[in-house]
């Protein structure tokens, strides 16, 4: 998790460091499982929606990679914030964040959603939603092409796979 | 699997009469245990790659190409969606009922697999063979009604519980066009046992039940449309609806607890397609192959017989080939219709499903009574609907090629090349 202003964050606990050849592997192995079925929410708010779409339509399927969408946060492993994030809407998006169980992955899509984009200096815009939630990956872009949104799944299913499943994580507060 | 426990007693104990010997409850104990592990393992490997297949199948009909990246042509989609779900968080809500939230999945589950009870997979393939086993499927899957409820009531969400309500009032409504069209077969086959009614058929297409008679032949495809609703399948899908529900009875639930709710939609998909198969199809019946000569196999071998073996494992493969063709109907169905409105669902079970299904068992019972059975205008009546449904099968393909000849023309014009299809994507 690599946003600015994080109100948790997670370490790795220190004596486990080393690697272990046997949690490795299984890592690796349930890393790969765990990265072909990274399901989305049917979540927009403005045009990079459109394209959101558009991403699991014909030309970039992201069914090819075992992503599907689910209209239900709790079903949903990757939260794709994409649009303009109003301070009213900022509330359901944190509880939409908050509604899905661990773990779980953002994705800022689109200027509005990293920095407020066009609608920077307007007074009921937030600037970036990683004012609100933790966010993986930040996807510039007004709108961004569905090969854009598609490479940023990749690069979720590349953190997925190097991330330790088996290694105890202590979370600082 | 009573007989071949009697078989086990009778060839490894050496006690011919089984029923007065004091140990034959342990050796029928281990076989229901031996049957419910392999009900269970099937279900599994049944329901598993079916989800694949059915994102293969909507892939090709939205020209899209569907999981492809998960072991050879993504056929591994299924273990990395159950392994993903087992490792989310537990999720139940703070204002869940939580002992109800925990048992809805698992009466769902035991709805759908208590009907696994009385399928006829093979020749003396079945776990029980209850004299009132179409009763048993139609009171077991009963259960499913209250699973869903308990669900919608328990999550203590407003999207849940309309979707509990909508499926509850869907799934008793088409209970009865379901019970009216198996009651065609009860008449015909005059028993409700599932081995009775394959039994009552025969090998070749022209003694099953679905041609038999036009009012046969309606009574199967208002009997799938009514297991459509009853499965909740699209274009029944209400309970689901993603624009109107979010996602129904199951919107609160994550990781394997939602799991489950899956799992028994595609173990509904296989008790479908096998309650189709056994009642009008034919079901495990080899041609040419009377199923007292298995029977008789059975009895007569003293220690293992392979011919017995290769019987059963046909008739397995028969049965198994029919159900998974429906299986595969069942699914284009599904990425090919919209779906209906919450009236138009219940105009169409009431004025139209309910009606037909009464007038398919008023018409069996005036043919039974004035053609007699085996005459030169039954097998005329049969061979015509004979015609009528390899009409319909040579549609379906003639279809299936008209959509492969214009992809392969739009392919040609756009890329300049010769497109080829691996043949499991033709249709």
């Amino acid at each position: 998790m690599t946003g600015p202003k994080l109100e948790q964050r997670i370490e790795p606990e220190e004596e486990l460091a080393l690697p272990n050849v046997l949690t490795t592997r299984l890592d690796l192995a349930l890393n790969w499982f765990r990265k072909s079925s990274v399901w989305y929410l049917l979540f927009a708010t403005a045009c990079c929606g459109i394209e959101l779409m558009q991403t699991g339509g014909p030309r970039t399927d992201l069914d090819r990679f075992g992503a599907v969408f689910r209209s239900s946060p709790r079903q949903s492993d990757l939260l794709i914030v994409a649009g303009t994030i109003t301070y009213k809407m900022a509330d359901r998006v944190r509880l939409i964040y908050n509604q899905m169980p661990q773990p779980k992955y953002v994705i800022a899509m689109g200027s509005c959603a990293n920095c407020g984009g066009l609608f920077t200096p307007s007074y009921s815009v937030v600037n970036g939603v990683d004012k609100i939630i933790p966010v993986d990956f930040y996807l510039p872009g007004c709108p961004p092409r569905p090969e854009a949104l598609n490479e940023a799944l990749i690069k979720v299913q590349e953190k997925i796979q190097g991330e330790p499943w088996f290694k105890k994580i202590k979370v600082a507060r | 699997m009573r007989q071949i426990a009697d078989w086990i007693i009778l060839n490894l104990f050496g006690v011919a009469d089984a029923g007065s010997w004091p140990y034959s409850w342990l050796v029928y104990l281990g076989m229901m245990v031996f049957a419910a592990v392999l009900a269970i393992t099937f279900v599994a490997i049944f329901a598993g790659p079916v989800t694949w297949v059915e994102r293969r199948v909507a892939g090709r009909i939205m020209s899209r190409l569907g999981p492809n990246r998960v072991g050879p042509q993504g056929f591994l989609q299924w273990l990395a969606d159950g392994l993903k779900n087992l490792l989310k968080e537990d999720l139940i809500p703070d204002a869940a009922d939580r002992p109800l939230f925990r048992l809805a999945p698992h009466l769902v589950w035991m709805g759908m697999f208590g009907a696994f009870v009385v399928l006829p997979f093979g020749a003396h393939l079945v776990a029980a063979d209850l004299n009132v086993g179409l009763l048993y499927i139609l009171a077991i899957t009963s259960l499913v009604v209250l699973g869903l409820l308990m669900a919608g009531w328990a999550s203590n969400s407003k999207w849940a519980l309309y979707g509990g309500i909508r499926s509850t009032a869907q799934l008793v409504s088409y209970e009865i066009p379901t019970a009216f069209s198996l009651m065609v077969i009860v008449i015909l086959a005059g028993t409700l046992s599932t081995q009775e009614i394959v039994r009552a058929q025969g090998g070749w297409p022209w003694d099953w039940f679905v041609f038999r008679n036009p009012f046969t032949f309606l009574a199967f495809f208002l009997l799938m449309t009514s297991s459509l609703a009853e499965g909740n399948r699209v274009p029944f899908d209400l309970p689901e609806a993603e624009s109107e529900l979010v996602a129904g009875y199951n919107i609160e639930y994550s990781g394997m607890r939602f799991l489950f709710f899956l799992f028994a939609e595609w173990a509904n998909l296989w008790i479908m397609a096998a309650i189709g198969t056994f009642c009008f199809l034919g079901g495990w019946q080899i041609p040419g192959v009377s199923p007292d000569a298995i029977d008789a196999l059975l009895a007569r071998s003293h220690g293992w017989s392979w011919s017995w073996v290769g019987l059963q494992a046909l008739s397995f493969a028969i049965f198994a080939i029919k159900a998974s063709w429906l299986v595969f109907v069942v699914i284009q169905i599904r990425w090919t219709l919209p779906r209906l409105r919450v009236d138009q669902l219940m105009i169409a079970c009431w004025k139209y499903l309910v009606p037909m299904t009464l007038v398919c068992i008023l018409g069996v019972l005036a043919m039974a009574l004035l053609i007699p059975q085996g005459g030169v205008l039954d097998y005329l009546i049969r061979g015509l609907m004979m015609v009528v449904g390899g009409a319909l099968v040579a549609l379906f393909l003639w279809r299936a090629r008209v959509n492969y000849m214009l992809a392969r023309d739009s392919y040609r014009k756009m890329e300049g090349r010769e497109l080829w299809f691996p043949p499991y994507r033709l249709v």
